[in-house]
């Protein structure tokens, strides 16, 4: 439980927002020439990080807009929010 | 049994006012090599010990513990214990767990307070009476105890739910399996760490694993908190922290680890003698034998290790039980908590080997994994024993998101997840 300042509308509860999981996970340019082994990676495979992690969030109750957030899932603290195609923050 | 309990042990110790109990498990110092290192003293981990000592005589095997035995997930679930899923793969395996479950007690020779009190899951639309309907015909087909009760029957199984048409989402019916039932938690992780300690295996509570040291496609050891110890097989049953330890060895795995909150009430009067769930509203209660209501909430969304979780998920909860159960509305909530769990993208969980030699992992067990605790712990110790599955857990490889060959029960069993 916290509270996340989306970069459109400020701060709000998170029970607005939905997560959308591991951020900077690029979609593969040329889907046909995947190997399975590459799909499995691309579709399930996750860092699952206890610490920093770069995630995408969607404010649902909101703007409905995505953006990008930087966590620290062993405390949930808020390290950075930024927007879609913006260059994520160095640690 | 050198330490056999019955109740002559407890009239003889009676006489010394119950001083002079044997310690039901040691506290070993780690050797410096293992045949077998099991990470995670929980439920499964400690199961995965017992089996592999006792089927497979593995004798000279460890469980690494970073905190206390049992303080984990094993010590934070409501406890229930089903096995009506709708898949073949997941039938056979918790079917099996459930079997074990039933003669648990004596063969620990401890008393893990199985109950086999029956666990009904609501339905409360049209789309879930057709979901239900289906899961009880699949059960019985692969020779599971499953019946379906209308409204009628609801309310004479459990009177206390609130039946009434004009709720904003009506018991339209349920299924009951009358085989299904709650045990103590603490009581498995104990009475398994006290027979597994009999026989020789170290539990070593404290000790958390820093990294896995390999060589090239082999595990030689584990580095921990009391030093290095070598080891050629090493089983991993970390629940929410599995990515953690895969990480160590340069391994990613399906998971996401998310908080899933419960919470019970002060103590009543027995008031409901069964475990009702119900998936639609995501609420389900039982009552403990101290006759605290124990209340199983959702997951978080997002990945989170802290045992916490949000309000609003508590909240949603116990709306939803307040309307299906009126007569608690004046309860009071004693204690509420978090416990991290794995969710696989197909909610199945993920019992073994991985592409590094004597590296096995026992994991993605989501939301349900205690129903599961003695047949997870034996096919694991059959996969890690034999370095190839049993048949029973065979479906629950690492290879499926590879192959596309998922055991999908997160949409289609409708259970709690």
């Amino acid at each position: 439980m916290f509270l996340i300042n989306c970069p459109y509308c400020g701060e709000r509860d998170q029970s607005e927002f939905s997560c959308g999981g591991e951020a900077h996970i690029i979609r593969p340019k040329q889907p046909t020439e995947l190997s399975d082994d590459q799909w499995a990676e691309y579709l399930f495979m996750r860092k699952n990080i206890k610490g920093v992690q770069f995630e995408r969030w969607n404010h649902a109750h909101g703007c409905r807009k995505w953006f990008n957030m930087v966590r620290d899932t062993s405390n949930d603290k808020i390290h950075a929010v930024y927007k879609m195609g913006e260059k994520p923050p160095v640690k | 049994m050198k330490n056999k309990y019955s109740i002559f042990s407890l009239i003889k110790n009676a006489f010394s006012q119950h001083e002079n109990w044997k310690q039901a498990w040691g506290d070993p110092e780690p050797k410096r090599e293992y045949e077998a290192i099991i990470i995670g003293g929980g439920g499964h981990g400690l199961a995965t010990a017992y089996y592999l000592a006792k089927k497979h005589n593995m004798r000279n095997i460890a469980v690494l513990e970073k905190g206390w035995i049992g303080g984990g997930n094993t010590g934070r679930n409501t406890t229930i214990i089903r096995s009506n899923y709708l898949w073949d793969a997941s039938a056979g395996l918790y079917d099996h767990a459930l079997k074990i479950w039933e003669n648990l007690s004596q063969e620990l020779n401890y008393n893990i307070m199985f109950s086999q009190r029956g666990v009904m899951n609501l339905a409360h639309n049209l789309q879930d009476v057709r979901d239900l309907k289906r899961r009880t015909h699949a059960n019985r087909l692969n020779g599971i105890d499953a019946v379906w009760l209308n409204t009628n029957q609801v309310k004479e199984f459990c009177p206390i739910i609130n039946t009434s048409p004009d709720i904003r989402y009506p018991v339209l019916g349920g299924t009951l399996q009358r085989r299904a039932g709650t045990a103590r938690h603490d009581a498995v992780a104990w009475g398994y760490a006290r027979g597994a300690d009999e026989m020789g295996v170290d539990i070593i509570q404290n000790c958390e694993v820093k990294g896995i040291k390999r060589n090239g496609d082999q595990v030689e050891g584990v580095e921990t908190s009391k030093g290095f110890i070598t080891t050629k097989k090493i089983g991993v049953v970390a629940a929410g922290h599995s990515s953690v330890i895969a990480n160590m060895a340069g391994l990613k795995l399906p998971l996401e680890s998310k908080p899933l909150q419960a919470l019970v009430s002060e103590p009543v009067k027995p008031i409901i003698d069964t475990v009702v769930m119900s998936n639609a509203v995501h609420a389900y209660v039982s009552q403990s034998d101290k006759g605290e209501l124990v209340i199983g909430a959702g997951t978080d969304a997002y990945v989170s290790y802290t045992q916490r979780g949000s309000h609003d998920v508590v909240e949603g909860t116990l709306k939803a039980i307040l309307e299906l159960y009126p007569i608690f509305s004046r309860m009071k909530m004693l204690r509420q908590w978090g416990g991290i769990v794995d969710i696989c993208p197909d909610a199945s969980p993920i019992i073994s080997k991985t592409n590094i030699k004597g590296l096995y992992f026992n994991c993605g067990w989501g939301t349900g994994g205690f129903k599961a605790t003695p047949g997870s712990g034996d096919l694991f110790a059959h996969t890690i024993a034999n370095d190839e599955p049993h048949k029973l857990n065979a479906a629950f490889n690492l290879n499926r998101f590879v192959s596309g060959d998922l055991v999908d029960e997160h949409g289609a069993a409708a259970v709690a997840h």
